[in-house]
């Protein structure tokens, strides 16, 4: 199936207020899902037979500050039964009370885990119902989100140094 | 173990956890593991990574485009021109440039050498892992040989930052042709040699056969790729399936094995060393003449020559080095068959010099996340060679 | 003429301080440190194309307890900090410490949040060794460098302290 087939079948799935807004760059749909039916489209695109998405290339985000909504996750799917690929995102928002936060995706794709736990460490955003939500890669004893637009590339003496305290 | 114990005697034992790492002869760079283990048998094991982050993807958003070449390079050292390949054809693919003939069959060239030369490395640490240390020492002969070759590319040993986006960076030098042919000619000898070494050797076989099992649904769903799927019995290699870089024009096979332990992924990577060789004489057979980089001026870097001679060249090379080129806003994913797996890259644009977001999908990251679940209910030595097996570079899995 | 002519070249006669920096830096062994991209290098010079052995040092012990030299090759990151001094701490006297690569130098191309700029922050580094990476023979340069230094200290007349301050827990 050619991209444009993919996004039809979704959108005839689950219709405009689900599939909210699509792009296409060089031969390369992407769709952008409401997050709260993020689990709900994974599991039709990996179970549904003409797609089959059941590889999960990665799980990452992007900070779009200032626009809003802040966080954008993004899920590249590939399926190994009919050879396409194909690429979801979410927006997501945080409050001053709350992170951003999703539903994890491991229950769909294992390898999700591992993905997730470190876009959550990079960026901030929770992944609910998580089975593992440790830091993976930063030191432990670090509370900021480096991948952030508003975090310096640098570091700062007190947020990363290098020596624990 | 435990239950074997009569229940009349009061005895009671606990698991060890038992940290490996982060310096350790064989864990092939810092890598770190809580293990645990019920005497000798492994229970769990829970990888701790990021002693070697590097902060690559926050370091590329602030750099040029052009500029990210190098650190792109240094992510996975072992094969390094597959990371600028992944780069340069997704930046190719973003500013929808396409890449003369010759450069293509340069850049296979690269990246088969790049895979070979990984796999050699491979080759000699997992035999010092399992107990074998004769291989390590045959494979540095051969990688010496083959860093030869990349010094008369641009000149770096092991990164030898050849390719551009749009191309590469200068033409082969003499003397290059030749070389490579003498090499593809006696490596299959070599690789007789490594095999006679380890292949049917009793020892190895009682190691690695059997050991670390990775069923297919597993590896699927784990995100496995590479040499570790094609070791559970999925023929899938990125080359043959969504070609890139003039693939498609290439005979070769794809080795596959159905057993799912080590011995398997050992199998898997030596044939795929002869299969690249066979690529590399196909290679050499079909190399053409003809410009080595794209023409795109205010994008792609200006033939060399004409920096020195044409004025407007002079210009659009000092402006793309100093402001940096600008794509058009979008995103792109592309991926290759990296030595690891599926190596693969994503970026978006908003229009500026630098990239708006950098996502470098790394296999052995990947690949890494099914140890735990490869590991259980098998001897602590075996967790040494299956690590090994899954053919990790730190660089590539923290970035 | 004198005791000299008697023994016919088969002594030597030098002071106490040569002699021991002499055997110190004839077997000087190297600790199997490799962080990154430098170890493949570091190990290339250990095979016979640029062969380590003929300086003494091919028995790279993994544990610090057994070396005397600690080649930092490759990038220090902030993570990785605490591990690297708490095994220069475990090395027993003396030692010395080569710095191998632009990032273990100044912390190279890495200039960011999670790297540390050059371990000689927290390390007394003896050789700087640049390059990206450097080649073997650099390193083979750094270490006859180092040899060159180790036959010049004062090792009985004012040994060198290599205290560092110690890694926390």
């Amino acid at each position: 199936m050619n991209q444009e087939e993919i996004k039809e079948k979704l959108l005839s799935e689950f219709g405009t207020d689900i599939i909210q807004d699509s792009g296409d760059f060089r031969d390369q749909i992407s769709v952008t899902v409401s997050k709260e039916k993020i689990l709900d489209v994974c599991r039709y695109l990996k179970e549904d037979p003409e797609l089959s998405f059941n590889f999960l290339s990665f799980v990452a985000a992007v900070d779009r500050l200032p626009k809003t909504p802040r966080f954008e996750v993004v899920y590249q799917v590939h399926s190994l039964k009919h050879n396409h690929r194909f690429r979801v995102k979410a927006l997501l928002d945080e409050t001053a009370e709350m992170s951003a936060s999703i539903d994890s995706v491991v229950p769909m794709w294992p390898t999700a885990d591992w993905h997730e736990r470190e876009t959550a460490e990079m960026f901030g955003i929770t992944f609910n119902n998580h089975p593992d939500p440790r830091k993976l890669l930063l030191p432990d004893g670090w509370t900021v989100h480096p991948l952030r637009k508003d975090f310096s590339l640098y570091g700062t003496e007190e947020d990363t140094p290098d020596l624990p305290a | 173990m435990s239950e074997q114990v009569s229940p009349k005697e009061n005895f009671s034992s606990e698991l060890l956890e038992l940290n490996l790492g982060p310096h350790h002869p064989s864990t092939h760079g810092v890598f770190r593991a809580i293990v645990e283990l019920d005497g000798e048998m492994v229970v769990n094991v829970v990888p701790h990574l990021g002693y070697l982050h590097r902060g690559y993807e926050k370091t590329c958003e602030n750099k040029h485009y052009h500029q990210v070449i190098p650190l792109a390079e240094r992510c996975d050292y072992m094969g390094a021109s597959s990371n600028s390949l992944v780069y340069c054809l997704t930046m190719e693919m973003l500013l929808d440039v396409e890449v003369p003939e010759r450069a293509q069959v340069v850049r296979v060239m690269m990246a088969e050498l790049s895979r070979i030369f990984s796999h050699l490395f491979w080759l000699g640490t997992h035999g010092h892992d399992v107990g074998a240390m004769t291989p390590l020492f045959y494979m540095l002969r051969e990688r010496e040989e083959i860093m030869n070759l990349f010094e008369l590319t641009a000149g770096g040993r092991l990164m030898p930052n050849y390719l551009r986006i749009g191309g590469l960076i200068q033409d082969l030098e003499e003397g290059f042709v030749e070389r490579l042919r003498s090499f593809t000619e006696h490596f299959d000898r070599r690789v007789d040699e490594y095999e006679t070494l380890l292949t049917k050797n009793a020892i190895y076989m009682d190691r690695t056969k059997g050991i670390g099992m990775l069923p297919l649904e597993d590896a699927i769903a784990m995100g496995a790729s590479g040499p570790m799927i094609r070791g559970s019995g999925l023929a899938w290699d990125i080359r043959k399936r969504e070609p890139y870089s003039g693939y498609e024009q290439y005979d070769f096979d794809v080795p596959v094995e159905t057993g799912c332990d080590v011995y398997a992924r050992y199998l898997v990577r030596v044939a795929e060393m002869r299969q690249s060789n066979r690529i590399l004489r196909q290679t050499l057979d079909r190399l053409p003449e003809g410009p080595i980089r794209a023409q795109k001026p205010g994008v792609i870097f200006p033939p060399q020559e004409d920096i020195y001679t044409k004025m407007e060249s002079l210009i659009h090379h000092f402006m793309l080095v100093v402001e940096g080129l600008k794509p058009p806003v979008g995103e792109v994913y592309q991926c290759i068959e990296s030595p690891r797996g599926e190596l693969g890259c994503y970026i978006i644009s908003d229009g500026g010099p630098r990239p708006y977001r950098l996502k470098w999908r790394a296999p052995a990251f990947v690949n890494l996340e099914s140890l735990a679940r490869m590991s259980k209910g098998y001897f602590f030595a075996d967790l040494i060679a299956i690590l090994s097996s899954v053919d990790i570079v730190l660089a590539e899995v923290d970035r | 003429m004198g005791i000299k002519g008697h023994l016919n070249d088969t002594v030597h006669v030098t002071n106490l301080e040569w002699f021991v920096n002499w055997a110190r830096k004839s077997s000087m062994w190297p600790l199997g440190f490799g962080l990154a991209c430098c170890a493949l290098e570091m190990i290339a010079a250990f095979v016979s194309r640029y062969d380590l052995a003929r300086f003494g040092m091919e028995v790279a012990r993994p544990s610090p307890r057994h070396a005397d030299l600690m080649i930092v090759s490759g990038t220090a990151s902030k993570k990785m900090l605490p591990a690297i001094l708490r095994i220069y701490e475990q090395m027993a006297e003396p030692r010395w410490v080569i710095a191998m690569g632009a990032c273990a130098c100044t912390g190279g191309i890495y200039k960011n949040y999670a790297v540390v700029q050059g371990i000689d922050r927290h390390l007394p580094v003896d050789v700087y060794v640049p390059g990206c990476p450097p080649r073997p023979e650099a390193l083979l340069d750094g270490i006859l460098q180092l040899h060159a230094k180790v036959m010049k200290e004062q090792s009985i007349s004012n040994p060198r302290i290599t205290n560092i301050k110690v890694a926390s827990r």
